[in-house]
């Protein structure tokens, strides 16, 4: 379960401070499937980014279960990043050098788990996302679609608690959109995810069990 | 993981890695025939001086030459030959004269042998000896009969009366002038000094007996062109010696220190310069203790020169030492200023390659992986091109170090001899004023690089080295890239 509270996040740049997130408070029950929508520049990335481990607030605190995220040291939030939390992005942000099974492998290798148990995992996991066959493809030798299975792939292996996902139908097609929203319902489902979902696209944002509005750093529930 | 994703991003980027390695390989290549050669100018310097000072001599102990009182110049620097009215052979009205003289070689200063002594109680000297180097110069010929002067109402040297032609078959004189060197040698002292550098071809060496006597061991070049064998006698300084032995330089390149070799004290004897000495050949225990044992010598024999071996290599001139100049001012700089842009290629190709795939840190970071592993990544990408680059560097430079053996250039060495240190000048023959020109041996050395693993190790370090700072310069900025700042920036 995520606790934020009274989270605030400010950048300073060369035209003044931005205030990207102001005083949220928010709290996401585990198993639950939440969709954040807003407009551009409304703190929807600099929100999965704090839930994500990947930025501190500036001020206020981020909870994951028992683990205060805002309060802790680098190594410990690369092992929680490493460990609980998957992501997928808009831009898949696949290795281009490695094959479509190494790729997915990666995601093991901070784990410390054994190179055949990783290419067992990474099999099974291509596999459950459609794409055993295509384990030896490299990212360019595959389409928008296949590329971002991949990354699902790769998000889901470790076996996560939550799925972080930034735009993920942003750079397909519709088809495509709805095949791999319907593979990301399925695997929350079957799976138990908490799966958290920044998305500008309403029919994405539909599919959630609840949707959140941030518009200017401030959250807004949605009905 | 880590060798996988490493060979992919090496195979894949092969470009990059081509430019690196290729920089590398010739900075290293570059660096090592420099080192190489600087090694072949210094063997052939140390064989040259060597030939002269011995092998295991790391200080000489000379006296410059002085200027002689007022009248004693002439007598000083120049044999003075006297034949009395009854001298020589007479045979169908001619005369025969021959007389030799053993005199201190020109330019050559002596001092006084208790210096030895001094040298040799000095602290951390492993052993002294002592040499006299001099000149045996032979004067023969043959004048018309009726003396040694021509008539008083005559020209010199017109034709007697009678119409007699005289050994110049004009009824003149006919003169020869031969020189060859003759080194006086401590025969209890040879760890040091110029018979070190020299071996046995025939006959034997000096032994305790032989401190007064009169033997000689003649270099095998000025024996052979003497028509002189071991059994042999030679005239020296007026003097029978017996010929025990004949010895040759234990270089190819480089030639004995003297055409003859007697006792010191047989020496000392027979040219009248008794209790003197002209060179005190040091060796110190250790080489780090030369410098040392230089001032200590200094201090105790402050009248003296005293050289060091690395002293005496810069009195090599002619095109070795061109060549050792060129190495070590051109080609050290050559060597210093590729293997800095090979360097900062590579830290250029590394951190630029960083930033090219910021994208790809952020997200290894965002799914977990730690500073320390893509600081790790980073790195050994850096390490292994740096690696391939030294392979082949080492695989050219020996390329390289091999064609210059094979090539063999020839270079020719004038090394100019310490005051009272003898050269072995060509074998005698010559006439007056040639002894001068003998004190200075002209050699040719055929460069010849050595191979040592030395080299090898000094190219791979170099190559790791450069790996290593071009990681590190990659892996800090890789460390230092935050994982939400990576993918903002590239979102």
């Amino acid at each position: 379960m995520y606790e934020l509270t009274n989270l605030t996040k400010t950048y300073e740049t060369k035209r003044g401070t931005i205030s990207a997130l102001n005083n949220v408070t928010l709290s996401i029950p585990t198993g639950q499937m939440v969709a954040i929508q807003g407009p551009t520049g409304g703190g929807k990335s600099t929100l999965l980014q704090m839930l994500g481990a990947l930025e501190r607030p500036t001020s206020g605190t981020v909870a994951l279960g028992d683990d205060v995220l805002s309060a802790m040291p680098d190594a410990r939030l690369a092992e929680i990043r490493a460990r609980t939390i998957g992501f997928i992005f808009q831009g898949f942000n696949l290795i281009p050098t490695l094959t479509a099974q190494e790729n997915v492998e990666s995601a093991l290798a901070p784990l410390g788990i054994a190179r055949t148990e990783r290419i067992r995992r990474a099999t099974e996991a291509l596999t459950k996302v459609g794409l055993g066959e295509r384990l030896n493809h490299h990212p360019m030798e595959l389409s928008g679609g296949q590329q971002q299975r991949v990354a699902i792939a790769r998000a889901l292996v470790k076996e996560p608690s939550v799925l972080l996902a930034d735009e993920p139908t942003g750079n397909l097609d519709e088809q495509t959109r709805d095949e791999i929203m319907a593979l990301l319902e399925g695997l929350w489902r079957d799976e138990g995810l908490t799966l958290i979902i920044v998305t500008h696209d309403s029919a994405v944002a539909k599919r959630a069990e609840r949707r959140i509005l941030l518009k200017r750093g401030v959250v807004t529930e949605k009905k | 993981m880590f060798g996988t994703y490493l060979y992919r991003e090496l195979s894949n980027r092969r470009k990059q890695t081509a430019i690196v390695a290729s920089g590398m390989a010739l900075a290293i290549a570059l660096v090592m025939i420099v080192n190489g050669v600087a090694a072949g100018v210094r063997d052939a310097q140390s064989a040259v001086l060597a030939s002269i000072y011995g092998v295991g001599t790391d200080i000489t102990v000379t006296t410059e030459p002085a200027i002689p009182p007022e009248g004693e110049q002439e007598q000083r620097q120049q044999p003075r030959f006297e034949f009395g009215a009854d001298d020589g052979t007479t045979q169908d009205g001619t005369t025969a004269l021959s007389q030799s003289r053993l005199v201190s070689a020109v330019g050559s200063t002596t001092f006084d042998s208790t210096a030895l002594n001094t040298a040799a109680g000095i602290a951390n000297v492993a052993a002294a000896t002592a040499t006299l180097t001099l000149n045996n110069v032979s004067f023969s010929g043959e004048i018309p009969n009726g003396g040694t002067s021509s008539a008083p109402d005559s020209e010199p040297g017109s034709a007697p009366e009678g119409g007699r032609t005289g050994p110049d078959g004009a009824g003149g004189s006919a003169f020869s002038v031969d020189t060859f060197t003759v080194t006086g040698i401590d025969v209890g002292g040879e760890s040091v000094g110029p018979l070190t550098s020299v071996e046995l071809v025939d006959g034997r060496s000096f032994d305790d007996g032989d401190v007064d006597a009169n033997v000689v061991i003649l270099d095998v070049d000025f024996a052979t062109t003497s028509a002189l064998n071991t059994g042999d006698t030679l005239e020296i300084g007026g003097e029978e010696f017996e010929v025990i032995g004949t010895v040759t330089s234990v270089s190819a390149d480089a030639t004995t220190a003297s055409n003859t070799y007697v006792p010191l004290n047989t020496a000392q004897r027979v040219s009248g310069i008794e209790g003197q000495i002209s060179t005190i050949y040091v060796q110190a225990v250790s080489s780090t203790e030369i410098a040392t044992v230089q001032s200590s010598l200094q201090a105790a024999l402050p009248d003296s020169t005293v050289k060091t071996q690395e002293d005496l290599a810069s009195s090599v001139s002619g095109s070795l030492s061109t060549a050792s100049d060129l190495v070590g001012k051109l080609g050290t700089w050559l060597s210093i200023i590729v293997l800095a842009a090979a360097f900062l290629i590579s830290v250029l190709f590394t951190t630029s390659g960083v930033a090219r795939r910021t994208r790809e840190f952020g997200t290894l970071k965002a799914i977990g992986w730690s500073n320390g592993a893509v600081v790790r990544q980073v790195a050994s990408e850096s390490l292994v091109q740096g690696a391939i680059g030294g392979l082949v560097g080492v695989a050219l430079g020996l390329v390289g170090i091999a064609a210059i053996n094979l090539a063999a250039p020839v270079l020719s060495a004038n090394p100019a001899v310490a005051a009272g240190v003898g050269a072995g000048g060509g074998p005698g023959g010559g006439r007056f004023g040639e002894a001068a020109t003998t004190t200075v041996a002209a050699t040719d050395v055929a460069l010849q690089i050595p191979f040592t693993f030395g080299i090898i190790g000094i190219a791979v370090a170099l190559a790791i080295l450069g790996g290593l700072i071009a990681g590190a310069f990659g892996g800090w900025r890789a460390a230092r890239l935050r994982p939400a700042e990576a993918l903002r920036s590239v979102a």
